[in-house]
């Protein structure tokens, strides 16, 4: 075999490629905010009077979901300019990233709200609660609770889809990787291990939300 | 003199669409045979198999389908072989596949009720008998919804390979769009054809999941 692995060229890069990680988890996580932003926005109108607001909800969440994300921030690229939005290639990534989020989060959200029985918020109000508190502990807590895996789970496939906005040259990992990998022609050491730093994201991403889940939505035990 | 998006542009788009539809059956063949074996692994029984298969799932789970696609398309470069650009993306496809399919019906399998494999076993079946009479048969219908959802992901992870360099459905309409510039009507074309490939099966995959919640409630 005539090709020697050096991952020399990958401990040197360090630096530019932790930095490509927060790149990443800036980006995923600013397109997590505007997904949220669209998500209730989403329900809100998804479940409004007017028949017409409700199939523009029910057509959007169709669309991207059943197209691929490469091809929605292509179109993105090209369509914000159109409307009078001239932005650079990380911020039209942020709102391609909202935008598809949106799309999931609505889903995520609807069924949250679908989960808490007319009969609770009855109940407490029954109970002597006022207002803010019915909302804040018989709706709100309880659909968190019902949706924080699903949302959570949703937050980890966009950090992961984040890599797809390297196509449009946008700040994060797999760009910086790309950078790398044209400097050093190491094509097969940087991919690799830019892999696992994606996987070490993942892991702390996961034990990040659980150690929250455990913290904000146990149901006390005493 | 720039040509504009007609018949001939058209066509390019479907013949992308052809490899993007061959792309989708070659990896979702080999990533149900090869995850039915990861499943089967998965749930064997003997702890070090299972504790390695749940790594493997883990790892595909937890990074890009994009960066599992580069390190495949660089790490079979560097082993000599001179792949085709359309075996090596197949080869990356059919390797997540795998590893999201055995999870699937890992779940699948481990929601068969127990009694069906201990009254299996109980009659004397062995394993082979007990998994291919028994137990598969129920847990293909119990997946099923989850199987066609990630094909539809599977269509759409294809795109991918249009930044690997192969020339399917995504990276056709790369190229019209440059050549035509007209970038808005072709990757609105680009993602219709995504569409119509895409939300028959969400459809179908979502219809049955209603029916199969309704046949567990009676």
């Amino acid at each position: 075999m005539g090709y020697t692995l050096d991952f020399s060229v990958v401990w040197q890069a360090l630096p530019a490629l932790l930095w490509g990680c927060l790149g990443t988890l800036g980006l995923a996580l600013a397109g997590m905010t505007l997904a949220m932003i669209i998500g209730v926005a989403g329900v809100a109108a998804r479940d409004s009077k007017a028949a017409w607001l409700r199939a523009i909800v029910i057509g959007f969440v169709e669309i991207v979901r059943n197209t691929p994300f490469l091809v929605q921030i292509f179109f993105l690229f090209f369509a914000l300019p159109l409307i009078g939005l001239k932005l650079n290639p990380t911020a039209t990534a942020i709102i391609a990233l909202g935008v598809n989020g949106g799309a999931y989060a609505i889903e995520i959200i609807r069924g949250g709200v679908q989960s808490i029985h007319q009969g609770q918020v009855e109940a407490g109000y029954a109970l002597g609660l006022h207002k803010g508190h019915v909302f804040r502990f018989i709706v709100l807590k309880p659909a968190l609770r019902a949706i924080y895996p699903s949302l959570t789970g949703q937050f980890i496939m966009l950090t992961l889809t984040s890599s797809i906005c390297s196509a449009v040259s946008a700040y994060e990992l797999t760009s910086v990787a790309q950078r790398i990998e044209s400097d050093t022609f190491r094509s097969f050491e940087v991919y690799f291990s830019v892999t696992f730093l994606y996987l070490a994201i993942s892991w702390l991403l996961m034990l990040g939300f659980a150690v929250i889940s455990r913290r904000f939505f146990s149901y006390p035990t005493r | 003199m720039t040509p504009h998006f007609g018949l001939p542009e058209f066509g390019f788009l479907l013949r992308g669409l052809q490899w993007t539809v061959l792309l989708t059956l070659v990896a979702f063949a080999g990533g149900c045979t090869a995850g039915l074996a990861v499943a089967l692994m998965r749930t064997c029984g003997h702890k070090g198999v299972e504790w390695i298969t749940s790594v493997y799932i883990g790892i595909f789970q937890g990074t890009p389908l994009l960066l599992q696609l580069f390190v495949v398309y660089y790490g079979l470069a560097l082993t000599g072989l001179k792949l085709d650009a359309f075996v090596a993306v197949a080869i990356g496809f059919t390797v997540n596949a795998s590893a999201f399919l055995g999870e699937i019906w890992r779940g699948a399998i481990q929601a068969v009720p127990r009694g069906q494999s201990e009254a299996a076993m109980a009659l004397g079946l062995h394993y082979s008998s007990r998994m291919r009479d028994i137990v598969l048969p129920q847990a293909i219908r119990i997946s099923l919804p989850a199987t066609i959802g990630y094909l539809v992901q599977l269509i759409k992870g294809t795109s991918l390979a249009a930044i690997v360099g192969f020339i399917e459905l995504a990276r056709a309409g790369q190229i019209v769009s440059n050549q035509t510039y007209q970038p808005l009507l072709v990757f609105g074309v680009v993602g219709a054809m995504y569409f119509i490939l895409c939300w028959p099966l969400s459809w179908w995959g979502s219809r049955m999941e209603a029916r199969l919640a309704l046949a567990n409630q009676r």
